[in-house]
């Protein structure tokens, strides 16, 4: 008898590793937030919620309402049983109202994870297509959560390490409380510090003039080009839209030394003339690429018209390719003003000058036992912000630029 | 498109592609200067013994005074040269130096070295060659006459020029193999170029999988999905730098929060270096199993950084596949795995492949997140952390420039096999 396929062995099943998970979550996020040594306890959650799935599954014929609330709480004093009275902690950290807010929260997500889950499952042996099914429900919640917080916490603890003071951070790492009573002057005293001692804003300015100055080159050099290769014929044509992503295979890595030589010569190096040059030879293969995709999904016709309306073939570039393909430019610039704001290897190498640093140069230099920890993070976040704003802003035109051209990383 | 064929080109053709060349001059000049011709540079500076010192040419360093009093007409004093090479390793060969003597200036006693020139107005010294390192100073009497301005700083107004030939290692036409032997010599090229691999395929596979993961959970439609969708892209929109630097935070062995996580639920009983330790051995059921600490975080670290790039056109490909095929294969039984094996992994396949073709050559080009992690140590030293540890933490341009070479040929070796076993329907 496979009795993995039964449905009481699968709603138990389900409700151990919901109980025990979400009990994982909250004393995580209990200690993130609070700072206070907690205990895990998983295994009592865990047969609390198996035995909560017990009961999910066989109480299916009684009432929605009376069921969850009866699962509920059944759920919730289970735990509180089994743990002794002290679901998170056994030595009595934490406030009282902590303790039940956090319980009522694992045990309420625990239980809804668990019925979504189950479905419309019966505790009966299950057919292999409902079987499969309910597995792959598991599977999918315990991907979702999984990704949500591998994805988050990292973010999550550079905004909160950049809030913190030294002390309190050496102190007890997991503290990530925050006290907004002290005043907006000592929350963010990394942040002002950065701008006031390390000259933040000067490297502000530079990473933008940098990343505009490199989206506008690209943009000059790569819609001629992308026309040329989507509508006019000539010898070579195919060869070259072919072989034009080569280039982007390329690693820096290989450049970086004859161009270190090359630019230290012609005193080009340490500038940001230097990384304008380098920065657009890398973003146009890829942006001719994006858009000459685009450019030869336009009709020809217009072309034709255009021509015989009398225009020249730059003004069709201009008065017609171009107004046409607003969202597609509009995709091209953003993904390039983000490789060249996010470009670390270059600005590293050639940058000597404080007065020079883009934010990536800049944040390198902060890593030093002598620059707190806080101020790397808050750093961090003053490079990250920008960038985020603009994807969230823009974010259905990135995603169609970054799947439309590129696999660049 | 029709093709021309053999028909002879007409005007208008001519004129479309003479237009086509001019609109496509300006990228392929940037191209030219910044891709390709670096590219052939690198092999260059690979068969040359050049150091990062060299990158500053030999020089002539030369500084004029007068010495004693000189003001008034009759006036007798010394002119003094001092040179100097300013290379330790290069000699200067054929110097000769220039230089206008300000008017009422005459010339008494002459180094043997040097000559009038101008009548009188100017000097001319050669000084052949100069060793690495040689220096030496040029003597010269001089007395003033009425005509001299009294002021000493107008020796000064006119500089000496200098002219020499001096050997240059990155135009000289000496090649040498000792970069390469000095690299492929060392004891631990092979184990730079084993975690270069063991980087690139658990990195690529890794984020290859974890995409595949994310697709399969996104393509469901649940409340938040759109938020959801743009936070795990995060990771890939944030910069390097951030993200690099919140996992060394986060792991740091002191102040770092997972470790006092794990000390905190009795996981660890001391703070882990997870980035600065080259070896870990974890005990399960009695057996000790070792593995590569460090390594293994750099790789979590490019899985994570990367697995949303797979997700979003794994995403955009599956949203690409009609509906009704599924609802066949839902009328005609087929189970959730069956559907997934049969009917979405052949129509993702293309896209699999070719992520997995261009991830994996981009994963072993990735620089930025090793060297922001743990700085090519603790047994993480790639190929491309090995070209800037050479290059210019040893200062050996040629070295680093001949590990280049290496992850180049490396890189066509990895495009031929792909083009080789690559399905032709792929894209």
């Amino acid at each position: 008898m496979k009795i993995w396929r039964h449905g009481l062995f699968g709603a138990v099943l389900a409700g151990g590793v919901w109980a025990s998970l979400w009990q994982i979550v909250v004393t995580i996020a209990l200690i993130l937030t609070t700072g206070t040594g907690l205990t895990l306890q998983a295994g009592p959650a865990m047969l609390a919620g198996m035995a909560g799935g017990m009961i999910a599954i066989l109480f299916r014929p009684v009432g929605r309402l009376l069921r969850h609330s009866a699962g509920i709480i059944v759920v919730a004093l289970l735990i509180w049983g089994f743990t002794l009275g002290a679901p998170f902690d056994p030595d009595n950290l934490l406030q009282r109202w902590q303790s039940w807010t956090a319980l009522a929260i694992t045990t309420t997500a625990s239980w809804f994870s668990l019925s979504a889950t189950i479905g419309e499952m019966l505790p009966v042996m299950q057919a292999r297509y409902a079987c499969e099914k309910f597995y792959l429900r598991l599977l999918w919640g315990l991907g979702l959560t999984m990704f949500v917080l591998i994805v988050s916490i990292p973010f999550y603890v550079m905004v909160m390490t950049s809030l913190t003071s030294q002390q309190s951070l050496l102190a007890n790492p997991l503290d990530f409380s925050i006290d907004p009573s002290v005043g907006a002057a000592v929350l963010f005293r990394s942040y002002i510090e950065l701008f006031t001692k390390y000259d933040f804003g000067t490297l502000l300015l530079n990473s933008a003039i940098v990343s505009v100055a490199t989206v506008l080159i690209t943009l000059i050099f790569s819609v001629p080009g992308a026309y040329a290769v989507a509508k006019l014929r000539f010898p070579g044509r195919k060869w070259l839209s072919g072989s034009v992503l080569l280039i982007y295979l390329i690693p820096a890595i290989i450049l970086v030394i004859p161009l270190y030589a090359v630019f230290s010569q012609l005193g080009l190096r340490n500038s940001l003339l230097g990384l304008c040059i380098v920065y657009p030879a890398t973003t146009i293969p890829v942006a001719l690429y994006m858009l000459r995709g685009y450019f030869a999904g336009l009709p020809s016709e217009l072309d034709d018209a255009g021509l015989m309306d009398g225009l020249s073939r730059l003004q069709i570039i201009t008065r017609i390719a171009m107004p046409l393909s607003t969202p597609a430019i509009a995709s091209v610039a953003l993904y390039v003003f983000m490789i060249a704001w996010n470009e670390f290897l270059f600005a590293f190498m050639f940058l000597d000058d404080v007065k020079l640093f883009t934010l990536s140069r800049g944040i390198v230099s902060l890593n030093s036992s002598e620059v707190p920890r806080q101020h790397l993070m808050a750093g961090a976040v003053i490079a990250t912000t920008p960038v985020l704003v603009l994807f969230l802003w823009f974010e259905r035109f990135l995603v169609s630029g970054l799947t439309a051209g590129s696999v660049k990383g | 498109m029709t093709q021309p064929g053999r028909r002879r080109e007409g005007a208008l053709q001519r004129r479309e592609k003479r237009l086509a060349y001019a609109l496509l001059m300006p990228t392929f000049l940037l191209v030219l200067a910044v891709v390709l011709l670096p590219l052939v540079a690198n092999f260059w500076i690979s068969v040359k013994p050049v150091t990062l010192a060299d990158l500053r040419p030999p020089t002539l360093i030369l500084k004029e005074q007068v010495r004693g009093d000189f003001a008034a007409a009759g006036d007798n004093a010394r002119l003094e040269y001092r040179y100097r090479n300013s290379s330790i390793t290069y000699p200067l060969e054929a110097v000769v130096f220039n230089d206008t003597l300000p008017s009422g200036v005459v010339v008494t006693s002459l180094d043997p070295a040097c000559d009038l020139e101008k009548a009188g107005a100017g000097i001319r010294c050669d000084l052949a060659t100069l060793v690495a390192k040689g220096r030496g100073k040029i003597q010269i009497g001089i007395t003033a006459t009425k005509a001299f301005g009294g002021d000493k700083s107008s020796f000064k107004a006119s500089r000496p020029i200098v002219r020499f030939s001096s050997y240059n290692v990155m135009t000289s036409f000496d090649f040498t193999l000792t970069n390469f032997e000095r690299i492929f010599s060392a004891a631990e090229f092979w184990d730079v170029l084993k975690v270069s691999i063991y980087y690139t395929v658990f990195g690529t596979a890794g984020a290859l999988l974890f995409g595949l993961f994310a697709a399969q959970i996104m393509q469901k439609t649940f409340p938040g999905r759109p938020v959801i969708r743009g936070l795990m892209l995060f990771p890939y929109v944030a910069p390097v730098i951030a993200v690099a630097f919140s996992w060394v935070v986060l792991f740091d062995p002191f102040s770092g929060a997972v470790n006092a996580m794990l000390m905190q639920m009795n996981i660890a009983e001391g703070p882990i270096n997870f980035f600065g330790q080259r070896m870990v051995t974890i005990h399960i059921f009695g057996y000790g199993i070792s593995l590569p600490m460090a390594l293994t975080m750099v790789i979590l670290f490019e899985i994570w950084r990367y697995f949303p790039l797979s997700f979003l056109f794994i995403l955009a490909r599956m949203q690409s596949i009609p509906s009704d095929i599924y609802e066949a294969a839902e009328i005609d039984g087929a189970s959730p795995i069956q559907q997934f094996w049969f009917l979405s992994l052949p129509f993702i396949a293309g896209i699999l492949a070719v992520l997995f073709l261009l991830r994996f050559i981009w994963t072993f080009n990735k620089f930025d997140d090793i060297f922001l992690l743990t700085g090519g140590n603790a047994g993480t030293r790639t190929l491309t952390v090995n070209v800037y540890e050479q290059a210019f933490a040893i200062s050996n341009l040629g070295a680093g420039a001949a590990v280049a070479v290496v992850i180049f040929v490396l890189l066509l070796i990895f495009s031929v096999i792909f083009i080789r076993f690559s399905p032709k329907d792929a894209g």
